[in-house]
């Protein structure tokens, strides 16, 4: 029955022309590290540059290109589907295990404290990954939900931070009263730097808000009567527990509460305060994404032009969104201020920019869980690196060519609409359009 | 009245340096519509290449100077354009047709690798080279304040000149430069009329890395030390040249880099020397919210 | 048809100009109120920039643009933005290229059209962030109000179905779905009938004149569906290169000789006389 059809033969493994692909990238590989590999620079002791070579080391790169070109080759043939290797009840069960990461993630948050009480390195991680996960969502409100490409948010992390320090060492207000201010000057910054730039479009905006961020830097690092220059800003006061303050004192919070102290009381309450204010603007992400500015913030990513032709005003809804991703930002920023008693613009580069970027595209689609659990992967290798000093930011950046060409869209997959009448479906990746205006 | 006309000299030729680069990016924007993030660091890279491939030519015994400089050229131009090439093949092409966002986390990706590479590789402190060129031309005889042109400058000056002649000519006869301004009007239908639209945006990266560094040559020579992180301020000081220009057009890249450098070093000598970044930056600010076309650019009308 | 005239929309000398190139040249017509009118012509005589002037996208050269509603205000829409005109004049439109939210769903879509009185009964958001049930209420009325269009338009099974998979009918309905949920006064529609089969446009065709018998839009559209035009439109302007060479009725278009000439061209002997006729 089956006489009339041919399978066709899998072509035979062409050895030679693997060959001849390996050599290829080894060539190409030669050219480009011969020099700044195979040759190294440093100043001898008259201070004139002195050469060495390590042709070691380029042979070895040489040799590393020569296999992958050559594995490359040998494998062009077949497509490498690992998902069709899993059995069918993993995924199944993946699949179940997915809907209830989110909740497990945040008990987790919630009692990691308790567990690695005794570890106050997990602890200091912990409280970094939380800044993170804060500030990769009040980005997301820029970037995933409005699709404004902002390079520049690193700008609002520092005026929050400086807000916060100049306004708690100058009047010597307490952490409750300058974080709501710190967050209401950071909104007022995100609403002028959003002004100017309201008309421009994708990569243009994308380096218009670049320019914005290394200007504030700039002149936070030039300002010196203002901001203290490079020295930055030091001695701002810690956080006390509601009044009562974290030492060892006779009104101190170890005191009050019949507790030996320790200074890790301060860390814990630092730890979830960050998880507090990290969780109210997730909260608020949420019900703004059901309120009509939300979904005027994704119609306007989706398309523009339709959403004028509806009559939104484009103009306060782009500002809008400024605004709130920038007052995350600040009331991150005076977090850190207070955290670590000391500042200075060398912690608010452009590198910061590109890292919370990264993780709100990494996490994709403007998904609330996606951002969370793309801060703590990438903080957490940052850290599992953190002996390769030199090389992780190398991996860094190599993890984020990668993964836009891996997974373009982010981490999660479909996204989820904010109402429904009868069926609650996600919309496919590939059908949310993201941040082309 | 000297001093202008010093600080006239030493911006042209500052704003040679941006030109060059600033023809890379407005180049790849043109044809593909995105910001070549990495390419400032192409300019570093070639300043680093430049610098080794001397000390290398020294080491092996070629001292005299013209010819060790026109050696390191060619080896910078080759190694720069392959870098270019590379960098083109490996983050940009496969994101094509993907959507706006992803080239562009690429292409800062690209930025951090490169930059970090050439830290690793060979350090991160700064790399110092003694003056190869010296002398100049006293073009006017003052007490107070002399105007001179040093050779550096000169040379920096014209090497432009004939490269940008090279260039508008490449562009203006050449079957590739044909091939260039066809994917530039319209990507999909050059492809269909036969154009070979990976090779012509693959070469476009080459020559604007080639291009790139020269200036990083210029640099070395002009400054005399490097470190990997020039890249990124001359980065976005060239394509603030090429906005302002007007993206999408060679000579007003040239003009926009030669505004850039004036403007620069006008505002060191007469404001502020800590502040001239701020004001290279706000230029682009100011341009791309007052004049996004830019001087020389064409207006564009969105179809609704 | 009403014996009195009571335009809703005055176009009076419209002309755009992009540099040298002349879109639209003197135009000047009105179109009554709770009639459908037509504008045809052949591709590239201008309908679309004239819709854009219309809806506030360009920005007319010369001309007055009056939009009169019924209760007696009138608005000078050359004057306004774009999203103004939908917002205070109440002039809807669809779009040449169809412009859905293709990554929100159908419902989605319909929501984000009410967006105004959403906004106002939320307090500027601040209402809704406190979770005050005048902002709920407000909400259900706006669903309301989506799945009653979803039904006339007979795709309220695809509520919650992303936008961007529909068919490209189905989307074209949407649309036209989207612009009504803004209860516009004036619905600008631009090709609606394009891509559709005849089945299709028969069935847009009732569609357009139901909306019209029951809600009073009045109606403007640019159409090459000669069955649509014919059937519904109760006065049909006809542009060539931006020029109007027709102003009538839809039994008398199909005659003119300017609007064949326009369209189908002439013979060679005619063509002297045809430029003569019509003003070359």
């Amino acid at each position: 029955m089956s006489q009339a059809l041919e399978i066709p033969s899998r072509p035979a493994i062409d050895l030679f022309g693997a060959l001849k692909s390996g050599a290829l990238a080894a060539i190409v590989a030669f050219g480009l590290f011969s020099l700044l590999i195979g040759v190294r620079t440093d100043q001898g002791p008259t201070g004139a540059l002195q050469i060495e070579p390590r042709l070691i080391a380029l042979g070895v790169i040489c040799a590393v290109a020569f296999v992958g070109g050559f594995a490359r080759a040998l494998l062009a043939g077949e497509r490498l589907d690992f998902a069709s290797y899993v059995p069918e009840q993993i995924k199944v069960a993946a699949a179940q295990v997915g809907r209830y990461f989110g909740l497990a993630l945040l008990a987790f948050a919630l009692i990691e404290p308790v567990i690695f009480y005794n570890n106050r390195y997990i602890l200091d991680l912990g409280i970094l990954v939380l800044t993170y996960v804060m500030l990769g969502w009040g980005l997301n409100i820029v970037v995933g939900l409005a699709g404004l490409l902002d390079l520049g948010y690193v700008a609002f992390y520092a005026v929050g931070a400086y807000s916060y320090a100049l306004l708690a060492t100058s009047f010597g207000w307490s952490f409750w009263i300058c974080l709501p201010i710190a967050g209401f000057l950071a909104a007022c910054w995100g609403v002028m730097l959003g002004f100017p730039v309201l008309r421009l479009r994708g990569d243009y905006l994308a380096i218009v808000t670049l320019a914005f961020g290394e200007i504030i830097r700039l002149v936070l690092l030039n300002w010196q009567s203002l901001t203290g220059g490079p020295n930055g800003v030091s001695g701002i006061p810690r956080p006390s527990f509601f009044g009562i303050p974290f030492a060892d004192e006779e009104n101190g919070f170890a005191a009050t509460f019949g507790l030996e102290y320790s200074p890790t009381h301060r860390v814990v309450f630092l730890y979830y305060l960050i998880l507090a204010l990290a969780l109210v603007t997730n909260w608020v992400t949420l019900r703004l994404r059901r309120l009509p500015i939300g979904r005027a913030w994704e119609a306007l990513r989706e398309d523009e032009i339709a959403c004028r032709s509806l009559g939104i005003n484009t103009t306060t809804t782009k500002l809008t969104a400024f605004a709130m991703g920038a007052m995350f930002g600040g009331i991150a920023g005076s977090f850190f201020a207070t955290r670590q008693g000391f500042i200075s613009p060398e912690s608010f580069t452009f590198s910061e920019s590109a890292l919370v970027l990264a993780i709100v595209v990494l996490g994709g689609m403007g998904s609330q869980l996606g951002v969370a659990v793309a801060a703590f992967a990438m903080l957490g290798a940052f850290e599992l690196f953190r002996e390769f000093s030199q090389y992780r930011m190398l991996v860094f950046g190599l993890a984020m060519v990668l993964i836009m060409i891996w997974r373009p869209r982010g981490l999660v997959a479909t996204r989820t609409p904010s109402v429904f009448l009868g069926k609650f479906k996600e919309v496919p990746a590939e059908a949310v359009a993201e941040a082309r205006q | 009245m000297e001093y202008f006309c010093q600080q006239l000299i030493n911006g042209l030729a500052l704003g040679s340096i941006y030109g060059l680069i600033a023809i890379g990016y407005t180049m790849v924007y043109g044809i593909v519509g995105m910001i070549n993030f990495a390419h400032g660091d192409i300019f570093m890279v070639g300043a680093f290449i430049a610098l080794i491939a001397f000390l290398g030519l020294v080491a092996i015994g070629v001292t005299a100077i013209p010819l060790a400089l026109f050696l390191v050229l060619l080896i910078a131009m080759a190694i720069s354009a392959l870098y270019g090439q590379v960098v083109e093949r490996i983050a940009y092409r496969p994101l094509r047709h993907s959507f706006r966002l992803a080239p562009l986390i690429s292409a800062i990706g690209m930025s951090i690798i490169l930059q970090n590479y050439v830290q690793v590789a060979q350090g991160a402190r700064v790399k110092p080279l003694p003056p190869l060129i010296q002398g100049g031309y006293t073009l006017l005889e003052s007490e107070s304040f002399p105007v001179q042109v040093s050779n550096v400058q000169i040379i920096i000056v014209v090497t432009t000149v004939v490269l940008m002649a090279i260039f508008s000519w490449l562009v203006a006869n050449t079957r590739l430069g044909r091939d260039m301004r066809a994917c530039e009007q319209d990507l999909k239908m050059a492809a269909l009329v036969g154009v070979d639209t990976d090779r012509t945006i693959s070469l476009t990266f080459v020559v604007g890395a080639a291009l790139a560094a020269v200036a990083g040559l210029m640099y070395l020579l002009y400054y005399g030390v490097i470190d990997f992180f020039i890249g990124f301020v001359a980065g976005v000081k060239a394509f603030t040249a090429a906005v302002l220009g007007g993206i999408g057009s060679l000579p007003g890249a040239m003009l926009g880099g030669l505004l850039i450098g004036l403007i620069e070093t006008f505002w060191s000598a007469y404001f502020s020397i800590e502040y001239k970044d701020v004001a290279a930056f706000s230029v682009l600010v100011i341009v791309l919210i007052f004049l996004p076309t830019g001087i020389l650019g064409r207006p564009e009308i969105e179809k609704v | 048809m009403s014996a009195s005239a009571d335009p809703i929309l005055n176009v009076e000398h419209l002309s755009m100009h992009f540099g040298g190139l002349i879109a639209v040249d003197d135009l000047s017509f009105a179109a009554q109120r709770g009639h459908i009118t037509a504008l045809i012509g052949p591709n590239g005589a201008g309908k679309t920039t004239v819709f854009n002037c219309i809806t506030g996208f360009y920005h007319p050269s010369v001309g007055m643009i009056r939009l009169a509603h019924a209760d007696g205000t009138t608005y000078l829409l050359e004057r306004l933005l774009d999203f103004r005109i939908a917002k205070l004049a109440r002039v809807a439109r669809t779009f040449q290229n169809i412009r859905l939210f293709a990554g929100m769903t159908v419902l989605e879509n319909l929501l984000v059209a009410q967006h105004n009185p959403l906004m106002r009964a939320s307090g500027l958001t601040v209402l809704g962030l406190l979770g005050l049930s005048v902002y709920r209420h407000a909400e259900s009325a706006a669903i309301d109000k989506a799945k009653f269009w979803l039904d006339r338009v007979g795709l309220i099974r695809r509520a919650d179905d992303p936008a961007g998979d529909l068919p490209y009918g189905e989307q074209r309905r949407v649309e036209i779905a989207r612009a009504m949920c803004t209860d516009p006064v004036l619905l600008c529609l631009d090709e609606p009938a394009a891509g559709l089969n005849p089945r299709e446009s028969a069935e847009l065709n009732e569609l357009l004149l139901g909306m019209r018998a029951e809600h009073k839009t009045s109606i403007l559209l640019i159409e090459h569906d000669m069955s649509v035009v014919m059937g519904i439109s109760d006065r049909v302007v006809v542009l060539d290169y931006g020029v109007k060479i027709f102003d009538g009725t839809a039994a008398d278009v199909r005659n003119d000789p300017k609007v064949i000439a326009a369209y189908l061209g002439v013979e060679d002997e005619e063509v002297e006389q045809v430029e003569a006729e019509v003003g070359l």
